[in-house]
């Protein structure tokens, strides 16, 4: 397993991805990173139990996993993301309110996906790896037709626990018969809500890259500094013609699997304990303050956070849903003459009921 | 004007779309060197390369999967399904990822993919060659459905549902792949959602598509032998389903016939029925009588003549609809 930087918070060398680990200025942003999205899951959460969300999915664990691979993306690059990306939707500029969107039950999507390049959350397990391939064949031909575009590379998020289906294994068998510029990036959290990874796997899920003839490889996913240099590896790898990567992200959901999931009824506490001293954050911290980061820096961090919880509840409440005839209006991207015609019944019928300030609807 | 084959016309289509446009691609399997199972796509590959006609990996989900990966990099991918039976384990990709990206990126997402399935029994095959799943994909939204049933229309659905920007699953009534007839190469047939009334009748109304096209017509020319007078439509599109022109047909003969392979119950006969008894009840003469499959897997080859609609069938239909 790859690893930069131990869990006390000292550097370690690599051969073969050292050349690509980051560069220490970019450190205090790698922490930052880290630090807001795990104070707006934090807060994501207290807006679920408050009622202001449906249904919220925490990331708290997997931090250095997805700010760490986001960082290495470039902005040609296109991330196909699961439900729980929050992390790399930070790093795509995605505005961290509208992840809240689907959330709250305002929209199926929440961002334009290609102002970020960053795809909207899939529910559907594994059904982005597939999109993420065949986006990479489009990269391939447009330089195929165009030599001076410039090098691209697709990443598909997923999990230890949709690496059990099926497409992600139709999805390395095509990425790696077109030699797809693609990165497969696995979190494995060790759990699919409350089955745990042994269950999908009997080996490391890198190894699995083997059989499909391209490289995987295995890293410290709580170690940030390791995740950013394979990422950046592997996506130089598939910029440059030579296929797909697969890394799998070696972490831990440090949290439920959604708000809705009770972690007590199928974990022992001890093993969530063992991960809190492989905390993403607490150990990059502890590299930044002995290398003499001053203690301004994590203060002035701790005001940024609650200023991002203040305008995050403010944007929250003020989320309304659209009308249903939005819905009407985007089912079909050309005139669709039945969903006329129902819209045309569905305003017909409100239109019957008084107005809501009569006692109507 | 040039006489084809069903088969032919279609790759007509797909030629005069992959020269119209560099984003146009095919993707399926074996549809390069061997020119796909039904030979629908013959040629194509040494014409336009292996890029553009692209020889995938033996996987359903995958061709679909990518071909919205393609279609989100500007791409406009026409997948081939190699029979009817096999597009379920692409199924998934269809229903809940394709049709739903537009609504699902508030309208700012198109994924203009193509699918193309040969469908429909007849054939004398083995399992999974002979199905009519379309009322499985018509019950989602976000789909078009069409389905030619002659050369000129095949020529030209195929282009124009490459040209929409909405996913559409063209079925392609495979036992009438060698059925000739002529193409206007120059004029497109208007609307590929709408339907056409094939021949034009006063006492009933026959309503079908695809592959019962030809029967229908017979039907009618036999009904004509004994003096009744039946108007025939080819629905084209099976969603959106025009139902304008039937309802018209019906206000003016007063029966309705529905002729599908698939089978009756939960079908797309089911659906016109229930809206034109809204739109025209009182016009009906008689119950909309509908001829189709039974609620059955599909019989083996040695049964299947007795299971399809036939000539006699939708005769016999179209008496009980006359006697009411």
């Amino acid at each position: 397993m790859v690893q930069l930087l131990t869990e006390d918070g000292h550097l370690v060398p690599d051969d073969r991805f050292g050349d690509f680990a980051p560069d220490p200025a970019t450190y205090p942003g790698l922490y930052r990173d880290m630090f807001l999205i795990r104070r707006f899951d934090q807060e994501s959460t207290a807006l679920q139990r408050q009622g202001q969300l449906a249904l919220w999915v925490p990331l708290t664990g997997q931090e250095a996993a997805q700010i760490g691979s986001g960082w290495a993306m470039q902005a040609a690059d296109y991330a196909f993301p699961t439900y729980r990306e929050h992390g790399v939707a930070l790093t795509r500029g995605v505005d961290l309110p509208n992840i809240l969107r689907l959330f709250r039950g305002t929209t199926n999507g929440g961002w334009d996906p290609r102002e970020h390049n960053f795809q909207l959350y899939t529910l559907v397990l594994a059904a982005q790896t597939l999109h993420a391939v065949g986006y990479a064949m489009g990269i391939q031909r447009d330089r195929a037709a165009d030599p001076d575009a410039v090098p691209a590379a697709a990443v598909a998020y997923f999990g230890d626990g949709a690496s059990s289906e099926g497409d992600v294994h139709e999805a390395m068998v095509f990425a790696a018969s077109f030699n797809a510029p693609v990165v497969f990036f696995c979190q494995n959290n060790h759990w699919a809500i409350s089955v745990p990874s042994e269950v999908q796997t009997r080996v490391p899920l890198a190894e699995r890259a083997a059989g499909y003839g391209f490289p995987g490889v295995r890293v410290d996913g709580n170690d940030i500094l390791a995740v950013n240099a394979v990422t950046a590896w592997a996506l130089d790898h598939a910029r440059r013609g030579k296929g797909p990567v697969l890394i799998e992200a070696f972490t831990y959901r440090m949290s439920a699997h959604t708000t809705a999931d009770d972690p007590t009824k199928y974990r022992a506490s001890a093993e969530e304990e063992s991960w809190v001293a492989r905390d993403p954050l607490r150990r990059l911290e502890s590299h930044l303050r002995a290398t003499g980061t001053p203690d301004s820096f994590f203060t002035d961090l701790e005001g940024e956070a609650v200023e991002q919880a203040a305008r995050l509840r403010k944007a929250v409440l003020a989320m309304e849903a659209p009308d249903l005839s939005h819905r009407f209006g985007t089912a079909y991207a050309e005139p669709h003459p039945l969903v006329q015609e129902e819209l045309r019944q569905w305003r017909d019928y409100e239109a019957g009921f008084a107005p809501a300030d009569e006692g109507g609807k | 004007m040039p006489v084809m084959t069903i088969a032919k016309a279609i790759n007509e289509g797909l030629r005069a779309a992959l020269k119209d446009s560099p984003a146009t691609l095919l993707m399926g399997e074996d549809i390069g060197a061997l020119g796909g199972v039904y030979r629908v796509t013959e040629g194509l590959k040494a014409e336009f390369g292996a890029d553009r006609v692209v020889d995938t990996p033996l996987g359903e989900s995958g061709i679909i999967g990518t071909a919205i990966g393609l279609a989100l990099r500007g791409y406009r991918p026409v997948c081939e399904i190699q029979f009817d039976g096999f597009v379920f384990p692409g199924f998934n990709q269809i229903t809940t990822q394709l049709a739903k990206m537009h609504a699902r990126s508030d309208g700012m997402l198109r994924v203009p993919v193509v699918i193309r399935i040969p469908y429909g029994g007849g054939i004398g095959s083995v399992e999974h060659h002979s199905e009519s799943p379309e009322a499985l994909f018509a019950h989602t939204a976000g789909l078009r459905i069409i389905t030619p049933s002659n050369p000129q229309d095949a020529y030209w659905m195929i282009q124009q549902a490459i040209d929409c920007d909405d996913p559409v699953i063209v079925f392609e009534p495979k036992r009438r792949y060698w059925l000739k007839g002529e193409v206007d190469l120059i004029t497109p047939p208007g609307n590929p959602f709408a339907a056409h009334v094939l021949r034009e009748g006063t006492d009933a109304t026959v309503v079908t598509y695809g592959p019962l096209v030809p029967v229908a017509l017979a039907a009618a020319n036999a009904a004509a032998e004994d003096g009744t007078s039946v108007e025939v439509i080819d629905l084209r599109s099976v969603s959106p389903m025009d139902f304008d022109t039937v309802t018209a047909s019906v206000q003016k003969t007063g029966r309705l016939i529905i002729a599908h392979e698939a089978p009756t119950f939960g079908g797309i006969g089911g659906e016109l029925a229930a809206r034109v008894s809204e739109r025209a009840f009182l016009s009906l003469q008689a119950p909309v009588m509908r001829v189709g499959g039974f609620h059955l897997p599909y019989p083996v080859a040695r049964m299947e003549d007795h299971y399809l609609p036939d000539i006699d069938r939708i005769l016999e239909s179209l008496d009980r609809a006359l006697a009411y």
